[in-house]
């Protein structure tokens, strides 16, 4: 058996964005903030994509993770500390937020499969959308505005705070990718792919599908939870928006486009995603869906297993 | 008192045309297993076109009346156009795929189509107002409604009338429900299923383009009209049962009800309320008040 290279590929990685990161561009570091924190929703979806789960609501949890340190403070009226101005808590805490909500909601969603699994997400993420609109504690449909002065609790200098939410945000994408890869090659990781392929089969070897479908939910609520902290800062700004379908739907379409064969591949798809909503965005804001609906038709028909599948041997399929 | 009957009132109202545009969604699903996410802006589109065709009819100076005909007459333009093109041209490449992926495949449908509708009508908003008073107001109890809401009621029942008596009485109907049942059985029995799948969608299509031209005159048409429907349109068959037609009619008039009996009582909680009882039907009937039994396929 030959030896797991991998985490020494993203330690490899890591260094190379972090070292790269000074050399790009205040733009390009912005942009890829905002990859990296959605390819890290992505990444949750491809847990479930695994599991042959395609949840159109994890906009719940992304705006669980942009809205949970602040909201937390301003609804009991606490005190500015590191929970409303720090780069790496905010964050942490809009994934433990998530995590947990997605720890209640799971043992009812882990019974759901197909468009019903679909559908029961995507009700709780207009609850959620419902409830935030019309919260005037929190802005309502307006929203507020989010800001950061420390990392870890080391206050940033003027000028700074772009890159250390850069750095932040790479060194949890990496920290997630070695989780997810580990996990994805434990013995509970690969019980995903059996589930979507038989999970009658799998029940009757003694796993529990249940549970396994359930750790593998709260996982990508942490996930997203973290992303839409890392989001949120980014931006600035929050609003009920980030809980519409239409967000989720775009998580998904990402998902769709990266494939669901490597734990990278989300980050990818995330960046081209990205690049591509802002380019067409600037030159053409009025068909830049209508790029994306027939950039998500092509990869339908002719990529199934992603653009990632374009790399590497064909044939593997999602 | 007064207020309880104006909650009955505005609910109903309000379900008659959910029915409509939730009645092609089920029927679509039934028939072909496609959750079409593009059916808001099929809804969208139905609405745009009555608009710009009422608002042509209004400047030509043509007989007022003649207007109410143009509401159906976009809702066919739509149906024979567009669901054709989607059917023909696109989604019958995708048959015998998985479901997940023929819901993404209609939710790039919704992306083409929301752009395609910028493209045609720009992102100004339309009015096409006029119809909406023309045959005047009723009262009742206190409250003055004009007659055009009691007409949509009126078609709304028409239309669930028309359909559960093709689909029962006609033999096109009969062979609609065996493709229901069983699509490779009736395929086997020389049912030509690609044609009840082209006739379901276009009719399907055009029942979403009826409720767009429907509601045109009560509101002010805009981009984001098919993306709010689209939604509300899935808890309707959610609620009621994906595929069934009393479950529709019922789902709509669930949510009617309860958005406006929310709007009235407790405005903070209209749009949450809706998912919740979604979220709450889902949690009980996992597959909706009106789903059928299903024999377990291996």
């Amino acid at each position: 058996m030959k030896a797991d290279r991998t985490p020494l590929w993203l330690g490899i990685g890591l260094a190379v964005f972090l070292g790269g990161g000074w050399l790009i561009p205040a733009w390009a570091q912005s942009l890829a903030i905002l990859a990296l924190g959605k390819g890290l929703v992505v990444l949750g979806l491809l847990l479930l994509m695994r599991c042959g789960l395609v949840s159109f609501g994890q906009g719940l949890y992304y705006c669980l993770g942009a809205y949970a340190a602040v909201s937390i403070s301003k609804i009991f009226n606490l005190p500015p500390s590191l929970l409303t101005s720090d780069a790496v808590v905010m964050p942490l805490a809009g994934g433990i937020v998530a995590g947990a909500v997605a720890f209640v909601l799971g043992f009812l969603l882990a019974n759901y499969r197909s468009i019903f699994f679909a559908m029961l997400s995507l009700a709780f993420s207009m609850i959620l959308y419902g409830l935030l609109i019309k919260m005037s504690v929190l802005g309502s449909s307006d929203g507020f505005n989010i800001t950061y002065g420390t990392a870890a609790g080391i206050r940033l200098a003027p000028g700074a705070h772009l890159f250390a939410l850069y750095a932040v945000s790479v060194a949890m994408v990496f920290a997630a990718l070695l989780g997810a890869h580990r996990f994805l090659s434990s013995h509970t990781g690969r019980l995903g792919p059996a589930i979507r392929d038989n999970e009658l089969r799998v029940e009757y070897m003694g796993a529990s599908v249940r549970n396994v479908v359930h750790l593998n939910y709260v996982a990508a609520a942490v996930l997203s939870g973290v992303g839409g902290g890392l989001v949120a800062l980014s931006i600035g700004h929050i609003d009920p928006d980030l809980a519409y379908w239409t967000t989720s739907g775009e998580f998904v379409f990402v998902a769709i486009l990266s494939g669901t064969t490597n734990v990278a591949a989300p980050f990818l798809g995330s960046l081209i995603f990205e690049w591509i909503k802002s380019v067409a965005y600037q030159y053409t804001p009025y068909t830049w869906q209508l790029v994306l609906g027939v950039a998500l038709l092509l990869v339908i028909m002719f990529l199934p297993a992603g653009l990632w599948s374009l790399f590497g041997r064909r044939g593997k399929g999602a | 008192m007064a207020s309880l009957v104006s909650v009955l009132i505005d609910g109903i109202i309000y379900s008659s045309y959910l029915f409509i545009i939730a009645l092609g969604l089920t029927l679509i699903y039934g028939v072909m297993k496609i959750l079409n996410m593009a059916h808001g802006s099929l809804y969208a589109l139905g609405a745009y076109v009555a608009a710009t065709l009422i608002g042509a009819w209004f400047n030509a100076g043509l007989n007022p009346y003649g207007s109410l005909a143009l509401l159906a007459l976009s809702a066919l333009l739509v149906g024979v156009i567009a669901g054709p093109i989607i059917e023909r041209g696109l989604l019958r490449f995708m048959y015998g795929k998985d479901e997940i992926v023929l819901i993404l495949v209609t939710y790039s449908i919704f992306l083409i189509l929301e752009d395609v509708i910028k493209l045609i009508w720009g992102v100004e908003s339309y009015t096409a107002f006029q119809p909406y008073g023309l045959l005047g107001n009723i009262d009742i109890g206190a409250l003055p409604y004009t007659v055009y809401d009691a007409l949509l009621v009126v078609v709304a029942v028409l239309v669930g009338v028309a359909v559960t008596f093709v689909l029962t009485r006609t033999r096109q109907g009969k062979l609609l429900v065996a493709v229901i049942h069983d699509r490779e059985i009736s395929a086997a029995m020389g049912i030509n299923v690609g044609r009840v799948y082209f006739i379901t969608f276009t009719i399907g299509t055009m029942l979403a383009a009826l409720g767009g031209a429907l509601i045109a005159p009560k509101v002010s048409v805009v981009p984001a009209m098919g993306v709010e429907v689209i939604v509300l349109a899935f808890a309707v068959v959610v609620i009621g049962g994906l595929g069934s037609l009393p479950g529709a009619a019922l789902g709509a008039l669930i949510v009617g009800l309860v958005r406006s009996a929310a709007v009235h009582y407790l405005p903070e909680v209209e749009l949450f309320s809706i998912y919740l009882v979604m979220a709450l039907v889902l949690i009980v009937r996992p597959k909706g008040l009106f789903s059928a039994a299903e024999a377990r396929k291996i």
